[in-house]
């Protein structure tokens, strides 16, 4: 039988907005992104958490926003990826470079890509060619053979300073 | 507006224009569209490869909270479709498709009943509650298994379950049989795959209130999806929009016509409110078109010095439960016209059989039978180089074309043209710059300490770019091979350009507009590309067949100088000299040898659209619109290497090196070129090592459902790609580029094999079929090893 709908309010703080949504239980945070709040940047590419397209960042840290229930999000803060360069039409230094490498294709995986590559400069400031290939196995991209991908961080990672 | 250096845009590496939106997130794929009073639609599939339907009950689900309505096949007979393909070899025998399966199901995941509600959750939630009755049918998923005598039969006019036969023949194959040294034969799998574009796809259809529908759809081919949707659902064709806006990859997949794409329409219709379908990925990989599925039985004739003298090929091409819009077409001409590849082998004969089996339609995927057919050239040049203990390389040079063969027409092929090339010079730049001789020793020092390694070599060529349209009836496809474009100068100078091409990532915005900047010598700032609707570009066949830059390039630098020959004749009017005199040189009319001004082309724009002062037969405005129907096709051409390291104890398979080199005619835009060949290259990676999709022999069920089952590789299953460019030019097309974007995907897979079969050489293992998985490497080493114990 079909799910009884029980309503829950959930209030998120999103790209420095505060938002109250009315969601089902069973709405995934990508849904809410996406479809209560028209955030559309973020993107659906699978159905069982293998491809990051939907990867977002809560309390700074990244995560793939389909393997969230939107009531599990209550009171969080979430940035995605219309919120990564202060919404003024700039792009950040992971976009800037993705476009300088052409690191991009199709551009459906890059939203997941530029949080995911976000979250490992984070983790790691200068990571190996090695560490950035596998800091990215959460995000699967299926135009640029992932070359350029690596080649754009890189270009971030060397331009770190080392502490 | 600012006068264009004059300098040279074809040739650089400009960075795209279309990626900021995208990167900031402000991309529009059609599942972002939300339309006022749309509805959501969700597909009930077939859990069984093969059945009849006896019952299906829908009253539950039409009872579920905000469902709208609940159809099963019978309701739409006679109403829309039968669904039929678009190219069709003459002879074959076509079953008939419906829309909804009515009686019998012949796959997992053919459509059997649909529901419309307010939302896509109660959508999903009715579905859940439609009752069907099966008697389940033997199902046969196998090509080779589907031609045997007594195998499930699945539509009572393919009897044998082949609807299509084809030959092609050259030269006498029997005669170099006797002829020859030797003789091997092999029989080697083209892996089935799943296309797995990162969008998948999605359809909205609104009607309008002036009474014509709009249809947005990811369609690498928006033109012709209107012409099929008007036709099978009965809309006259003016009356239908179709737009695509941004397109998250096609790679062949996004070029058909399937069910969703005419459910939408006609239950907007129906209901009078926009009607939506979202594919999630699960539900992708059983209803959105497979690639590849074949089987291939080679022999090959040869001297004992490595000089093939024939080959024989028998195809079996397993197309799926029905004939999907090309798929007669790829096992057939797209892939055994091919079977040569790059060398001279006069005596050739190939049959190839089209076979339907209870399994997904399968249809074009980036290459679509070329990849088929490079790889039997080369599994059988280098089986014959590791039969004779020869060099691998050694015996491809004996065998490839020489530049003085082109124009080249394989085996005396009618149909089949290589336009241009330089193979042996490929061959020696790729050597180079694998430093080919260094690690050939290496490999050989390094086995005698337990490392295997092992260096694949694969050269190709193929045709691209499907033209022209005279010569594309006989063989049964129904479609031109023409590009249009449409160069409109506004009244200040600037460019909008109409182009008939469809991006799904290529960077079209960028690419043409390098072109036509070249042409009109403006600012490419000041040029903007449209595609991708029916009601603003004129007319089209979209971008499949590696085509946008030979065909739809050409169109927009022929158009472009259709509008500089007519602003020519507007300068020489308002400079008042013959038209003969006046030159066009960065972005200004001269008249050389006089003191007069130069005019710009904005300002001989303005005139145009003012039209104060034309000359005599002259028109206003400045538009011009070329449908392109190039001359012939372009054959690009390539020589990919890799160096693997092979883990005998696991079978893993380590890549440490790829050098491509492709010769793709002119270079557009080097940046963007070098990128489709490492996203061609790696899904080529994917096939040789990774990807394959797994049915059920027994009950034909889908066994890689989800991206959890279906091996897409990431970042690091997959190393750095070095792409080299050799540049000789197309004389088939005035700009002379061929096409590049299946190259990649043409190459890799044989280039890989053949590095894995080199590493494991010492175990005397002659043939692996894809994917060569750790467990098939593992298997395969074991079994080495206790035959020779």
């Amino acid at each position: 039988m079909p799910v009884q709908a029980v309503p829950h309010e959930v209030t998120i703080e999103i790209n420095g907005s505060r938002r109250t949504v009315t969601v089902e239980a069973r709405r995934l945070l990508v849904h809410l992104i996406r479809e209560d709040l028209g955030l559309t940047g973020t993107h659906v590419g699978c159905d069982t958490s293998q491809c990051g397209a939907c990867t977002v960042e809560i309390d700074g840290q990244a995560v793939k926003s389909c393997t969230v229930l939107a009531v599990m999000a209550d009171g969080a803060s979430i940035t995605t990826i219309e919120g990564v360069a202060g919404g003024g039409g700039g792009l950040d230094r992971v976009q800037a470079a993705f476009q300088d490498h052409h690191a991009l294709q199709c551009g459906f995986c890059t939203p997941g890509m530029v949080m995911g590559v976000r979250n490992l400069l984070k983790e790691n400031a200068n990571p190996s060619e090695r560490e950035i290939r596998h800091g990215l196995a959460g995000n699967i991209c299926r135009c640029t053979g992932y070359h350029n991908i690596v080649r754009a961080v890189e270009s971030l990672a060397s331009k770190e300073d080392v502490a | 507006m600012t006068i264009s250096t004059g300098k040279r845009h074809v040739g650089q590496p400009l960075r795209r224009r279309e990626d900021r939106k995208l990167l900031a997130g402000r991309g529009r794929y059609v599942d972002d569209i939300k339309l006022p009073g749309m509805l959501h639609m969700a597909i009930l599939r077939s859990p069984h490869a093969h059945a009849t339907i006896s019952s299906i009950d829908l009253s539950h689900a039409k009872a579920a909270p905000g469902v709208r309505l609940v159809l099963s096949g019978e309701a739409l007979v006679d109403r829309i479709g039968p669904i039929v393909p678009n190219w069709i070899i003459p002879g074959s025998k076509v079953p008939v498709r419906p829309v909804i399966a009515t009686d019998r199901v012949r796959f997992v995941g053919e459509c059997v009943a649909l529901v419309v509600a307010e939302t896509l959750a109660q959508a999903y939630d009715a579905v859940g509650l439609i009752e069907v009755d099966y008697e389940v049918l033997p199902a046969v998923t196998e090509e080779a298994a589907a031609v045997q005598r007594g195998a499930p039969q699945l539509h009572e006019n393919v009897p044998g379950n082949v609807t299509t036969l084809y030959q092609v023949k050259g030269g006498d194959y029997t005669k170099a049989n006797r002829e020859a040294d030797q003789v091997i034969s092999l029989r080697v799998i083209n892996n089935r795959l799943i296309p797995t574009c990162m969008e998948t796809r999605a359809v909205i259809a609104a009607p309008e209130p002036d009474g014509t529908l709009t249809v947005y759809i990811g369609s690498q081919v928006p033109h012709m999806h209107r012409r099929w949707i008007a036709e099978t659902v009965g809309i006259p064709e003016h009356q239908l929009r179709v737009v695509a806006p941004d397109i998250g990859g096609g790679f062949g997949a996004k070029m058909h016509l399937y069910p969703e794409d005419l459910l939408c329409p006609y239950l907007a219709r129906e209901l009078n409110t926009p009607v939506k379908w979202w594919e999630t990925r699960s539900e992708s990989h059983q209803s959105t078109s497979h690639g590849r599925a074949h089987t291939e039985d080679i022999e090959v004739a040869f001297t004992n010095d490595g000089r093939i003298l024939g080959l024989k090929v028998s195809t079996l091409g397993n197309v799926g439960a029905y004939l999907s819009n090309m798929a007669t077409g790829g096992p057939t001409v797209n892939t055994v016209n091919f079977g040569t590849g790059t060398y001279k082998i006069d005596n050739y004969e190939a049959f190839s059989r089209v076979v339907v089996t209870n399994t997904v339609p399968v249809d074009a995927y980036r290459g679509y039978g070329r990849p088929e057919g490079a790889y039997i050239a080369e599994r059988a040049i280098d089986a014959v180089a590791r039969h004779l203990n020869l060099d691998q390389v050694d015996v491809r040079r004996k065998n490839l074309l020489h530049s003085s063969d082109f124009p080249y027409r394989p085996y005396g092929s009618t149909g089949v043209m290589y336009d241009s090339g330089d193979y042996q010079a490929l061959l020696d730049k790729a050597l180079e710059a694998f430093d080919y001789e260094r690690r050939r020793e290496e490999c050989e020092r390094l086995r005698g300490t337990g490392i295997y390694r092992g260096i694949g070599v694969a050269a190709y060529t193929h045709m691209c770019g499907m033209a022209p349209s005279r010569r594309l009836a006989p063989g049964g496809f129904n479609r031109g091979g023409w590009e249009s474009a449409r160069v409109s100068i506004d009244s200040s100078g600037r460019a909008t350009i109409y182009s008939g091409s469809m991006s799904q990532g290529q960077g079209h915005a960028t690419s043409l507009s390098q072109i036509a900047a070249d042409v009109l010598q403006i600012p490419i700032d000041d040029i903007e590309i449209v595609q991708g609707d029916t009601r603003q570009v004129q007319a089209g066949h979209g971008t499949f067949n590696s085509r946008s830059m030979a065909v739809g390039g050409s169109s927009v630098h022929v158009s472009a100088h259709q509008v500089i020959a007519k602003a020519k004749k507007i300068a020489a009017g308002m400079l008042e000299v013959d038209e003969k005199d006046v030159s066009y040189s960065a972005g200004a009319f001269t008249v050389p040898g006089t003191d007069i001004a130069p005019l710009t082309f904005s300002k001989v724009a303005r005139m145009a659209y003012v039209g104060h002062k034309l000359p005599d037969g002259v028109a206003p405005g400045l538009d011009e619109t070329v449908f392109y129907d190039p001359t012939g096709m372009g054959a690009p051409s390539g020589v990919h290497l890799a160096y693997v390291e092979v883990d005998p104890q696991t079978g893993t398979v380590d890549i440490l090196d790829y050098v491509a080199v492709d010769d793709v005619g002119t270079l557009i835009n080097p940046l963007l070129a070098a990128g489709q060949i490492h996203g061609g290259v790696v899904q080529g990676i994917a096939q040789a090592l990774y990807e394959e999709v797994s049915y059920d022999p027994e009950n034909g069920q889908l066994l890689t459902g989800s991206l959890l089952d279906y091996a897409v590789p990431r970042a690091e299953h997959v190393p750095n790609i070095r792409s080299l460019f050799q540049e000789t030019p197309s004389p088939t097309n005035p700009i002379g580029v061929k096409g590049i974007g299946e190259s990649g995907s043409i190459a890799a897979p044989p280039c890989m094999v053949h590095a894995v079969l080199d590493a494991l050489s010492p175990f005397g293992i002659k043939h692996l079929d894809m994917p060569l998985t750790p467990p098939r490497i593992w298997a395969a080493v074991r079994n080495a090893r206790a035959g020779a114990a």
